[in-house]
């Protein structure tokens, strides 16, 4: 472990915690100009974290200690998830202590995490998001594992730096597998991240919420540290997508001139990934729930694709 | 590079297979088709011209011509004319089609691995993927019951035609495909009479229709 890759591992983690919100901030804002309205401006989800977290937290009589600790969970897992995600750099000290695997494992982790504590007070919405939930992960995981492995393949490693490394340090080589996995991921990171054509994140309605139904009983400080975290989670899908099929960019080694690059480039890229999203989310309708195992079958058939597609062209 | 970009082309043909395979909506069915005729163009034009084989290009320019334009247009017609704009109407249901599309895929690459082997043209690693577009094709003509998007399956089969003979020998002898772009051109304005009359007696594109017996 060296010390500029504990260095570019800090930075990297603390800028991701802090500049998540701004990605969802920018998301929004997009979709509203995209649908004639005025917007709320990029910083309004801080300005919610700030008025969440100065309330007091009102907590269910039935709450079990469960109830409470989740949300540390749930924002420690998505800080972990984060910092394993090249974004930055590649050179980075707790890259080896997960692979891709385990990343689609820690995002698994917080999923049964939310919808125990969403089944923990015992009403109907909690109960009903958490099933609906566990349905759309269950049937997004696999879609997102096809993904990772016609990445792991091409570069024969399963760790994501090491991924990083050789799409980014290739002489430019079209590889349709990644094609393939590039729509099943689109589709894994809506359906993953409560987004249009699976969840409505602005919606309140009790027939079609899932992740806003297993949190409906949170407030204060847990609510806003599960906001954060679902924001820190959009951030670290869209990096892990920038990751592998957009690696430009990410400082390789250890020199600071790559690292002074890499910020602005990866800005860049988060600007125009944010706006492709809202486009996404503008042009398309929610889908009926009993829709989405369609949805996310889809997203698993082009993994597979991607997989057979490697195979048979060997690129 | 050339190599590659003929990869990419044809792994957008075989997605373009799947999006028809699971494509509810007619309209929506053409365009697709008109999409997979203008990648099929590219391709042919990007075959022909990294390896100088002269016919090729004209039948490029066939393919433009009936497949992007004249084709569609009918098909576009006599959509507008038979008013048949709601969804297709599918026997199985499209998760499991999408599955069983997977098999095929998986089978048609591994019958085309002895065939890739044996040919010598640079495209011969696309032959699995010409094989399933066509078998793809077969699967959606089986699946649907309306009269006119088993005619699209069975256009694009012949696109899958196509391509197959483009990437095992660079193409089949112009006079072979002059006639099949004119027995498809003819076909197809030979269905669409069948099409009204079709519709004229049952008042209805269903073809399971056609299963019950006249008195």
């Amino acid at each position: 472990m060296s010390a500029f890759g504990l260095f570019t591992q800090l930075m990297q983690l603390f800028l991701t915690v802090l500049i998540a919100p701004l990605l969802m901030g920018w998301v929004n804002q997009c979709r509203s100009w995209l649908q004639n309205r005025k917007g709320a401006g990029i910083d309004q989800p801080y300005r919610k974290l700030g008025k969440l977290f100065k309330k007091d937290a009102v907590i269910a009589k039935n709450a079990s200690p469960l109830f409470r600790g989740v949300p540390y969970v749930l924002f420690g897992s998505m800080c972990l998830a984060a910092s394993i995600v090249p974004s930055l750099a590649t050179d980075l000290s707790f890259s080896k202590a997960a692979d891709a695997i385990a990343l689609a494992g820690i995002f698994a982790l917080a999923r049964i995490a939310i919808s125990l504590a969403a089944m923990d007070i015992g009403t109907a919405f909690g109960g009903m998001g958490a099933r609906r939930e566990m349905l759309v992960g269950f049937l997004a995981e696999p879609a997102l594992l096809m993904v990772l492995f016609t990445a792991s393949l091409i570069s024969q490693s399963t760790s994501l730096t090491v991924i990083v490394e050789t799409l980014a340090h290739r002489h430019v080589e079209i590889y349709p597998s990644m094609a393939f996995a590039g729509i099943a991921f689109l589709m894994v990171l809506l359906a993953e991240n409560a987004r249009i054509p699976v969840d409505n994140p602005a919606s309140h309605l009790e027939l079609t919420m899932i992740h806003e139904a297993m949190i409906l009983e949170y407030s204060a400080r847990h609510l806003a540290l599960i906001e954060w975290a679902s924001s820190i989670k959009l951030f670290a899908y869209v990096t892990i997508g920038i990751a592998l099929f957009a690696p430009w960019g990410i400082a390789q080694s250890a020199d600071w001139a790559g690292m002074a690059f890499a910020l602005p480039i990866l800005i860049l890229k988060l600007l125009v990934a944010g706006f492709g999203l809202a486009l996404i989310e503008t042009v398309l309708a929610k889908q009926r729930i009993f829709r989405a195992p369609e949805f996310m079958g889809t997203a698993f058939l082009f993994g597979v694709l991607g997989m057979l597609v490697h195979f048979l062209l060997g690129a | 590079m050339a190599g590659q970009f003929i990869n990419l082309l044809a792994s957008i043909l075989l997605l373009l297979a799947f999006a028809m395979l699971s494509q509810r909506r007619i309209k929506l069915l053409v365009s697709l088709f008109m999409i997979q005729g203008l990648t099929l163009f590219t391709n042919t034009i990007v075959i022909a011209s990294t390896t100088g084989q002269a016919h090729l290009y004209y039948s490029a320019l066939l393919t433009l011509s009936l497949k992007v334009v004249i084709l569609p247009w009918i098909l576009f017609r006599m959509i507008r004319q038979l008013n048949v704009e709601w969804d297709v109407e599918t026997l199985i249901n499209i998760p499991s089609t999408m599955l069983a599309g997977i098999a095929i895929v998986i089978v048609s690459f591994n019958l085309a691995l002895p065939i890739s082997h044996l040919a010598g043209t640079i495209t011969r690693g696309t032959i699995g993927i010409a094989m399933a577009c066509v078998l793809l094709s077969l699967l959606m003509m089986i699946t649907r019951s309306k009269a006119i998007s088993q005619v699209i399956g069975f256009l694009s089969m012949e696109n899958g035609l196509f391509f197959a003979a483009t990437s095992t020998t660079y193409g089949m002898p112009m006079v072979v495909e002059l006639g099949v772009a004119l027995d498809v051109l003819v076909g197809v304005l030979i269905l669409g009479v069948f099409f009204f009359q079709i519709r004229e007696k049952f008042e209805s594109l269903d073809l399971k229709h056609l299963e019950k017996k006249e008195e």
